[in-house]
């Protein structure tokens, strides 16, 4: 019994990762009706990012955070420029297959370069024991950097005026133009922290497991999981199933074998959007002139 | 009166060359990636019939054509059952599968459906995986006595070969059919406007539901036929979402929507591919180039070969399709 | 003699927002009845409640005597009800004639192909749009967009036709012209149920008038009774002091 609370508890400290990494899409989407394609090539680009800087540069590893995080910015804009700026306002087929295209010359360049081989960061931080259980310290130290990292986007977005911005394009894109909003650098900086949101949870997430290029896929998948579950262009809604969801699977995977908790989850994901077509948390009315 | 379309006869010509070029001084090699661009232009026609009417992505299409294959391979090792029926009953209970689970996937919109088509080629490779009757992770193996039927391993190719060149035409006479059809004209409704498709009438969950299942049945007998060649399947080759993905570079690049795209489209991709590929092919180029090709249609030319043909030369729209 | 369209105590609620409140009317088989108010009374949803983008949380929906209430769009569409939007949604990369013959093809008569594509043609000669019949949707101005939608929704021959502000956006020569083309639509026994905001055109056309405020029906009567309803001048201006002053007459 105590076994399971503890799996559920290290479930919901890497549940929080995946929030974040669901905070990166839902804002894409909820900004720009774009699902983000590359979100899992982003992912993986954070987890070697994360090895290159501490095996190549002797980094220590949470120093890490701050460069993937400037990178996975400017990543995330000349994305925008190059895919999705002419896709903005077409039906969202079309940005979806422009990032889909991305995607694959992303994990193709990868795979040729690094093959399927296993990468491991080792990050060596005392964990936090009861009785015959530890937490891992990397677990602990994922969880704290996502809740901080979340604190500074909600104060970004509820606090300054470009966070303002932010939303209002979200809202309405039309009107925020019509206000003098220049919409399109919002969207470029949308996409921009949407991206770097997907490479530090894949830093944080790198920091904790080892990874492969083709590691992006699981990840992506639970990301879109967590964001239909939170309700599309929600955060909070984003970190709360992230946590649930890392809860569930805290729960499943004692009894389960490890290929098995994707497809539940994909299951997971194919009923709630069958059940509630718009999410779980639909707080976004819909665009149709109805 | 289809006779006297262009079109008609166009596709009758490229099915008779698939048929008799191969057989010029028994060119095996030649047969072979003929074939490979068969399987090709029938994935990405069924494709077409979701994309391009409908415009609905399956991103994971290639589902079908790995059941098709289990089925079949199943049918005739476990059962012992002829190829023609196997492959015909591995079409229909594709088919009928893709029909149940098409209604409830369907109520899913555009871009949340395309998503759980990735996702339902990996539930079912998952599942397949586990599959005891099925072989599991290893897969089917069949003996070659089951070729004898057919005239012994090397007839036999030529016979799988020449049906699958016959699935290949009907794949595009069906598109067609469905496209000057009732059907395609509520199906491409949908794709336009699915809200006002049904304030006019149109049974949409029906109608998605239907294409879904209609666009499993030819990939899965084409699963059928070419996994019996291989006497061989194992859940990594029949699910490959790489086959489903340039499936649908194909058809985008071709143009979808339109008849001929998938088969332009196969054309152009294997002359690209074979062209970029000099020595070695690594299959991650392979994915490159197919990604760097979505991406330039998707931003330059969404409507592929077959748009930009049209656009340039209108009259062209009543001659190919 | 039973109405062809029968709304019962309709009520719908969006989160916070009460957007139609125990609504009842009927429309009778030959009718035309407009349906005003000031923006936000409610009166497009009205119009998704019957023809069911939205199922009411109360009250009943009948159409030629069968309960419709929250059936989906395109089971009403076949019961012979058929609907304009404010905003118009043609099929963009379809033609003219394309449009209509979905129409044709998916309404009540649910014809097959050949015939559809006749009646299409019919009606888009009877909206004034033969010329363009090959031209892409897309192509069209404005104004033949709004024919088109009309167009498109009386080739399904609904004996319902629910006209969503299909005026805005017209010039006068255009308005004009559309008022003749909804006139024929009459002539043919079609009964029509009208949103507009153009007040000297839904006065003109209707045979009798409901006004919604705020989601309830202020008022329903003959266009000339509710011109001069004081509820009614006071929902639109605000002032009943003004209503009255406008009642007595210039000074």
């Amino acid at each position: 019994m105590i076994g399971l609370l503890a799996s559920i508890v290290d479930g919901v400290l890497i549940g929080s990762v995946y929030g974040l990494a669901a905070m990166g899409i839902t804002l894409i989407w909820g900004v720009m009706d774009v699902i983000n394609l590359t979100h899992g090539a982003m992912i993986v680009g954070g987890m070697f990012g994360l090895y290159f800087l501490t095996e190549g540069l002797g980094l220590p590893a949470y120093a890490a955070l701050p460069p993937i995080l400037v990178a996975g910015f400017g990543v995330g804009v000349a994305l925008y420029w190059v895919a999705v700026h002419r896709m903005v306002g077409r039906p969202p087929l079309m940005s979806l297959l422009s990032t889909f295209a991305v995607n694959l010359i992303l994990i193709g360049l990868g795979t040729a370069a690094w093959g399927t081989v296993l990468f491991n960061v080792s990050v060596s931080l005392p964990g936090f024991s009861l009785g015959r259980y530890t937490f891992p310290g990397t677990h602990i130290m994922a969880a704290v950097l996502t809740a901080a990292i979340a604190a500074v986007l909600y104060f970004f977005l509820y606090r300054t005026r470009m966070g303002k911005a932010v939303r209002a394009v979200a809202g309405n894109r039309e009107a925020a133009e019509l206000v003098g909003i220049p919409t399109t650098r919002v969207l470029a900086l949308a996409f921009g922290l949407g991206v770097a949101l997907a490479g530090v949870s894949g830093m944080l997430i790198g920091t904790m497991f080892p990874f492969t290029v083709l590691a992006g896929d699981a990840y992506q998948l639970k990301s879109f999981v967590v964001t239909v579950l939170g309700g599309l262009g929600n955060p909070t809604g984003a970190l709360v199933a992230g946590i649930a969801l890392g809860l569930v699977e805290g729960l499943a995977t004692p009894f389960m074998p490890v290929s098995w908790t994707l497809v539940m989850e994909f299951v997971l994901f194919v009923a709630v959007l069958i059940a509630f077509p718009g999410g779980l948390f639909n707080f976004r009315r819909s665009r149709r002139s109805t | 009166m289809i006779l006297r379309r262009p079109f008609f006869w166009i596709v009758a010509i490229v099915i008779l060359l698939f048929a008799v070029a191969p057989t010029i001084g028994n060119n095996v090699e030649l047969r072979e990636s003929l074939l490979l661009a068969a399987v090709y232009i029938t994935l990405a026609s069924n494709l077409n019939m979701m994309l391009g009417y409908a415009g609905y992505v399956n991103f994971g299409s290639i589902v079908f054509f790995g059941l098709g294959g289990y089925f079949c391979v199943y049918f005739m090792s476990a059962l012992n059952w002829a190829l023609v029926p196997a492959i015909l009953a591995g079409g229909v209970a594709v088919s009928t599968l893709a029909l149940c689970f098409g209604f409830g996937i369907l109520r899913l919109r555009g871009v949340y459906f395309a998503l759980a088509t990735i996702g339902v080629n990996e539930a079912v490779m998952a599942f397949v995986t586990n599959f005891g009757p099925w072989g599991g992770a290893t897969g089917i193996y069949l003996s070659t006595e089951l070729f004898q039927p057919l005239g012994g391993p090397a007839r036999a190719l030529w016979t799988i070969y020449y049906v699958l060149v016959g699935v290949m035409g009907l794949s595009m006479y069906l598109s067609y059919f469905v496209k000057v059809s009732k059907f395609g004209l509520g199906l491409r409704a949908i794709g336009q406007n699915e809200d006002a498709a049904a304030v006019l009438g149109v049974p949409t969950p029906r109608y998605k539901a239907l294409v879904y299942s209609l666009s499993a049945f030819l990939p899965a007998i084409a699963g059928g036929l070419y996994f019996f060649k291989g006497a061989y399947i194992q859940p990594p080759d029949a699910f490959d979402l790489q086959l489903s993905t340039e499936a649908l570079v194909i058809t985008m690049l071709g143009g979808q929507g339109t008849v001929m795209g998938p088969a332009l489209g196969a054309y152009l991709y294997e002359e690209l591919r074979g062209w970029l590929l000099t020595s070695a092919t690594f299959s991650n180029f392979q994915l490159v180039i197919a990604g760097v090709l979505l991406l330039i249609i998707v931003l330059f030319a969404p409507g592929g070969l077959m748009g930009w043909l049209y656009g340039r030369w209108p009259r062209l729209r009543r001659w190919l399709e | 003699m039973t109405a062809l369209l029968q709304i019962d105590g309709v009520s719908k609620q969006f989160g916070g927002l009460q957007a139609v409140q125990a609504l009842s009317f009927t429309v009778g088989k030959h009718e035309i009845l407009g349906l005003i108010g000031p923006n936000g009374a409610g009166k497009s949803t009205v119009f998704n409640l019957i023809n069911g983008v939205f199922a009411p949380d109360g009250g009943r929906v009948r159409f030629r005597g069968a309960d419709i209430t929250g059936e989906p769009p395109h089971r009403v569409a076949r019961h012979g009800l058929a609907r304009t939007h404010q905003i118009v949604q043609p099929f963009m990369t379809m033609t003219v004639l394309e449009n209509c013959t979905v129409g044709a093809c998916f309404g009540r008569q649910n014809l097959p192909l050949a015939r559809a594509r006749e009646t299409a043609r019919e009606m888009a000669v009877l909206v004034g749009l033969e010329d363009r019949l090959e031209a892409p949707a897309s192509k069209l101005t404005i104004a033949g967009k709004k024919r088109l939608e009309l167009a498109r929704a009386l080739a399904a021959q609904p004996m319902l036709l629910l006209l969503d502000e299909v005026l805005a956006g017209l010039n006068p020569t255009e308005v004009e012209h559309m008022i003749g083309i909804i006139r024929a639509i009459r002539e043919r026994g079609i009964a029509i149920l009208i949103i507009e905001h153009l007040m000297q055109a839904i006065m003109s056309l209707s045979d009798r008038i409901v006004v919604l405020n705020s989601g309830r029906k202020l008022a329903e009567g003959l266009p000339a009774e509710v011109a001069v309803n004081p509820a009614v001048i006071e929902a639109y201006l605000g002032d009943p002091d003004l209503a009255a002053k406008l009642r007595s007459g210039p000074r």
